[in-house]
């Protein structure tokens, strides 16, 4: 129990602070609007094929904008040395990871929340019938990329040029998610959940089980060189 | 009773070993002063008994527990180089979120804030301080749950008059209540004053260790040049 209030103070922590310097917030949201409105002139929005690739787009806006809201993760304790007391703190390392990763998760479901309503009116898109599917998918895929960009937030935070480290790491290893949750969106969108995406959609709790444990158990090698 | 037993131990950057066979022992309600020119492997010492890093070779225990263990953590107060206080939160977040983490009552927050000066300015904004209050804040957030072992980094630099000697004092009633300190500094006139040993680190080697002497009071530079350096 010690442990999980520890985590929900280091979420707590990390909220306040991104609620106040909205450093990764607004850089999250701008860029997640600018792609969707690039996207919107790129391709037909009325066009049948649009509709089979929007679950896609729609998955490149979030692991793009996720980075910018990631990549704050653990850099937002390295002025003042912060990371260091927190790793000398009576922390355990998994402790540390879940509350960084919790607070990242909410931060980019917020900003899919209020990109995805948007996103509707520019691929002219109803979101109403396969809202509680989409949630689910949201949850895992965003889940996925947070786990593993929160690992990698921690292996590359005292790294030089981090922001282009990070996606470097991040994306290849999150292919596997990414097409799961991109399969499942673009059907939804298009024809609505099938049985197929019923095998993506334990795939992709798969991915989440497996990374979390890995994240999990390896964060005190990466804290502690 | 020993406080940090450091045994046989080795650090290597790449080839280059920052710390060569270092081996020594801090009593409870001891300070030692740890001396050296730069490079010479205080910090890096210093970062292996806070737990952020692990030595190549050798042995280190905190009251008996190997320093990444929660219970020795439990027991350390650090001051590093930064002040370890985040910006974006108030004084009393700050304190907040350590009290937490550390499972101290909340009560003590505005005690030590008021301790340090704080106490009118509680809910501003650290980013909003001076520099002062921030090393205060930080002096605080070290002290507040009362650690039976201090590491402190270069703690006197640049720190003004007043949180030098709210420093001096603090330390002075961690030692009489048991607490161990370990300091690295170049301040030698402040720290000998506080010290009751002295180690001397040169190119990662322990040159000198013993109790602090009258000659180095009166000259802090004796040792140096006891050991060949200017």
């Amino acid at each position: 129990m010690r442990h999980l209030r520890h985590a929900m103070t280091i979420a707590g922590k990390d909220l306040r602070s991104e609620f106040r310097g909205k450093e990764g917030i607004n850089a999250a949201f701008s860029f997640s609007l600018v792609m969707l409105l690039i996207f919107s002139f790129a391709f037909d929005p009325t066009a049948p094929e649009t509709r089979s690739i929007a679950g896609g787009l729609l998955w490149i806006v979030f692991t793009f904008a996720g980075a910018l809201i990631l990549n704050r993760s653990f850099a937002r304790d390295v002025p003042n040395d912060c990371l260091d007391a927190l790793i000398a703190s009576p922390v355990e390392g998994w402790s540390l990871f879940l509350g960084k990763a919790t607070a990242s998760f909410l931060l980019l479901i917020g900003i899919e929340t209020v990109c995805l309503p948007v996103f509707a009116v520019f691929y002219d898109i109803s979101l109403v019938p396969v809202l509680g599917q989409l949630a689910l998918v949201m949850v895992l895929g965003t889940w996925a990329l947070t786990v593993v960009g929160t690992a990698f937030g921690a292996l590359t935070v005292n790294v030089r040029l981090r922001e282009i480290m990070l996606p470097m790491l991040l994306y290849p290893v999150m292919i596997p998610a990414l097409v799961a949750a991109m399969e499942i969106t673009a059907h939804l969108f298009d024809s609505g959940f099938t049985a197929v995406d019923g095998n993506w959609l334990r795939y992709l709790v798969g991915f989440d089980v497996i990374y979390t444990a890995l994240a999990v158990a390896l964060i005190d090698l990466v804290l502690v060189a | 009773m020993t406080a940090v037993a450091v045994s046989g131990v080795w650090k290597y950057f790449g080839d280059f070993p920052a710390l060569r066979d270092i081996s020594l022992e801090v009593p409870a309600g001891s300070c030692l002063a740890l001396l050296g020119r730069n490079g010479a492997g205080k910090t890096t010492l210093l970062r292996i008994l806070a737990g952020f890093s692990k030595p190549a070779k050798g042995t280190v225990t905190l009251q008996g527990h190997e320093p990444r263990a929660v219970p020795a953590r439990r027991q350390i107060g650090y001051i590093g180089h930064g002040i370890s206080v985040w910006d974006e939160l108030s004084a009393t977040e700050n304190l907040r979120l350590f009290a937490s983490l550390y499972d101290v009552d909340p009560a003590r927050i505005p005690r030590w804030l008021e301790r340090v000066g704080l106490g009118r300015v509680q809910d501003g904004l650290v980013r909003e301080f001076s520099r002062g209050m921030r090393q205060r804040l930080a002096i605080a957030r070290a002290f507040l749950h009362d650690p039976n072992l201090l590491l402190l980094d270069e703690p006197f630099t640049s720190l003004d008059d007043r949180a030098i000697a709210l420093l001096q004092s603090v330390l002075r009633e961690a030692r009489e209540r048991g607490a161990a300190v370990v300091m690295s500094t170049h301040q030698l006139r402040e720290a000998l004053e506080l010290a009751s040993d002295v180690a001397l680190l040169q190119k990662g080697k322990l040159a000198h260790a013993g109790p602090r002497t009258a000659e180095m009071v009166a000259d802090p530079a004796w040792l140096y040049r006891q050991h060949g350096e200017a």
